[in-house]
C-alpha cells in the first residue's frame, strides 16, 4: 500500500536527532509491548509480514504522531481483535470474558525463549531458476497494490543493476495476507542517485534495495 | 523519564498526546502516558488470563534485550575481522556462517550480510519502510533509526544525515546506502583507524561504536589512548 510508512526520499521531517546514552526502553509499557509482539508473532500466528501491514494500515496521522512502540501497540491490538484472539470488549474490560481458541503454537513459556533469540530463516527451496543474474539491467515495476509490498515507491519505474542473488525467500506480499509463503528469488538491486533523484543528486551516491523477482522486469 | 529536551522521541510523544486529545479528553502528557500504560496492561492481562502469555516469559524476553544483546556483539565481530584476515574474508563471504564459528558472540540468524568500508566507499544502512536492523549484532535499534527523519533522508541525502552525526567524508568517497527492504540484514565493517596497530581484539572492540556499524559514525579512538 502507498502509505506514509514508505518514507524514502520524503522531505521536511527535519534533522536526525540521536539521543545520548539512550535507554533500551523509555517506559516500562514499551518493553511489555515489545515482548507481547514477539510472543504473539512466535506463537499466535501473527507473522512478521502481517504485523508490518497492520502498522502500515494505522491512520496516517496516527502513524506519524505515535512513538515507535505506540505504533506496535495500536497495530497488535488491531490484529488481536481482527484475528478473534481477544475481543475489543475484553481489552476494554481488562479481563478475559470468554474462552478463546488455542494459539497455533500454544502458550509461550520460558522454554520457548531460545526460539526468538535467533532470527528465523526466510530462505526456501526454489521452484524455478532465477530469472536474473548479477550485472543484469532491471526496472522496478510500477506497481501500486493496496496490499502489503516491500517495493518502496522511490524506486518504482527506475532502472538498476542486479548486484547479488540472496536466495529464494518467503514473499511478504502474499505472506502478509495469509496467502502462503510463495517463495521468490531475492536480488540486491543497485540504483544510481541520478536515476532516482535527477541531475541534481549527489553523484557519489548509490542506493540498493533487496527486491523480490516479481518486482522486477528486464530493462534494455 | 529519560526524555531529554529537543529529542525526537519526546516531540513524538507530545504529538502522540495531541492526536489522542480529542478522543480521550486528557489535557497533559502524563495522563496520556498513563492511558497507554493502562491499555497495555489490560491487553497483557487478557492474554495472560486466556493462557496465551506467561508474564515470566515476557520478563525474560525484555531482560534478554536489555542485558544480553547489544552493540558489543557486533564490535567483537568487527575487531576479529580487523585482526584476522581469514575471518574477515569469511565474514564478507557469508556473515552468518562466519559469526557462527565465534562461540563468544553466539548464533545469528540467516541472511546477515557484512559490508566493508574502504577509502573509496562508505556504507550506510537504513530501513525506509519500517525498522529492520541486525538485532543480534547491535541490540534493539535506537529511536532515531526508526524515526521519520532518518528513514526519509538516508536514501536521498546521506551526506546531510552524516552531518547530523558530525561526520564528514571526502567529497569523492562513494556512499552506498543499503535499504533493508527484505529479511536480509546488514552490518557495516568500518575501517580500522590508524594508530591502532598491535592492539588486542578486546581493546579494538572498545572503539567500535554502534553507529559505526550502521554507517552513521566512525570508530572512536580516545584522544589520549595509551599504548
Amino acid at each position: 500500500m502507498n502509505g506514509v510508512h514508505d518514507m524514502g526520499g520524503m522531505d521536511g521531517f527535519g534533522k536526525v536527532e540521536p539521543e545520548p546514552n539512550e535507554p533500551t526502553f523509555h517506559h516500562d509499557w514499551e518493553s511489555r509491548v515489545m515482548a507481547m509482539v514477539r510472543v504473539m508473532g512466535a506463537n499466535g500466528g501473527l507473522g512478521i509480514d502481517s504485523q508490518r501491514f497492520a502498522r502500515e494500515s494505522l491512520p496516517p496521522e496516527g502513524y506519524l504522531a505515535s512513538s515507535y512502540y505506540k505504533k506496535w501497540f495500536l497495530a497488535i491490538e488491531d490484529q488481536i481483535i481482527a484475528s478473534n484472539i481477544a475481543g475489543a470488549d475484553e481489552i476494554a474490560a481488562g479481563h478475559s470474558l470468554r474462552p478463546s481458541p488455542p494459539l497455533p503454537r500454544g502458550k509461550f513459556t520460558l522454554d520457548d525463549l531460545p526460539r526468538i533469540s535467533v532470527r528465523g530463516s526466510f530462505g526456501r527451496d526454489a521452484k524455478a531458476p532465477a530469472m536474473f543474474k548479477p550485472g543484469d539491467k532491471v526496472r522496478a515495476k510500477n506497481i501500486n497494490p493496496l496490499t502489503h509490498t516491500r517495493l518502496p515507491r522511490y524506486v518504482r519505474g527506475h532502472v538498476g543493476i542486479v548486484e547479488r542473488i540472496n536466495g529464494c525467500h518467503v514473499f511478504p506480499d502474499t505472506a502478509a495476507h495469509g496467502k502462503g509463503e510463495n517463495p521468490q528469488w531475492l536480488y540486491t538491486v543497485v540504483f544510481a542517485s541520478r536515476e532516482l533523484w535527477g541531475d541534481d543528486a549527489d553523484p557519489t551516491l548509490k542506493v540498493s534495495i533487496d527486491a523480490f523477482e516479481p518486482y522486477l522486469e528486464k530493462a534494455e | 523519564m529519560g526524555l531529554g529536551a529537543g529529542l525526537g522521541y519526546s516531540s513524538l510523544m507530545a504529538h502522540d498526546h495531541d492526536h489522542t486529545h480529542d478522543r480521550h479528553d486528557h489535557d497533559h502528557e502524563h495522563s496520556e502516558l498513563s492511558e497507554t500504560q493502562l491499555r497495555v496492561r489490560a491487553l497483557e492481562t487478557v492474554l495472560t488470563e486466556k493462557g496465551y502469555v506467561d508474564p515470566a516469559a515476557l520478563d525474560a524476553i525484555l531482560e534478554f534485550y536489555e542485558t544480553k544483546v547489544g552493540p558489543r556483539n557486533g564490535a567483537r565481530v568487527v575487531a576479529k575481522a580487523w585482526t584476522d584476515p581469514a575471518f574477515k574474508h569469511a565474514l564478507l563471504d557469508d556473515a552468518t556462517a562466519a559469526i557462527g564459528t565465534l562461540g563468544h558472540v553466539g548464533r545469528v540468524g540467516d541472511h546477515l550480510i557484512a559490508v566493508e568500508n574502504t577509502p573509496q566507499r562508505h556504507n550506510m544502512v537504513v530501513c525506509t519502510l519500517c525498522s529492520c536492523y541486525p538485532w543480534e549484532m547491535l541490540g534493539l535499534p535506537p529511536v532515531w533509526y526508526k524515526a521519520s527523519p532518518y528513514r526519509s533522508r538516508a536514501v536521498k541525502d546521506p551526506r546531510g544525515v552524516l552531518a547530523d552525526f558530525g561526520v564528514t567524508l571526502p567529497a569523492a568517497t562513494e556512499i552506498r546506502v543499503w535499504d533493508s527492504t527484505a529479511e536480509t540484514r546488514f552490518l557495516v565493517l568500518p575501517m580500522r583507524p590508524a594508530g591502532t596497530e598491535g592492539w588486542s581484539e578486546e581493546r579494538l572492540a572498545d572503539i567500535v561504536t554502534r553507529d559505526s556499524m550502521i554507517g552513521t559514525g566512525l570508530p572512536k579512538v580516545a584522544p589520549k589512548a595509551a599504548p
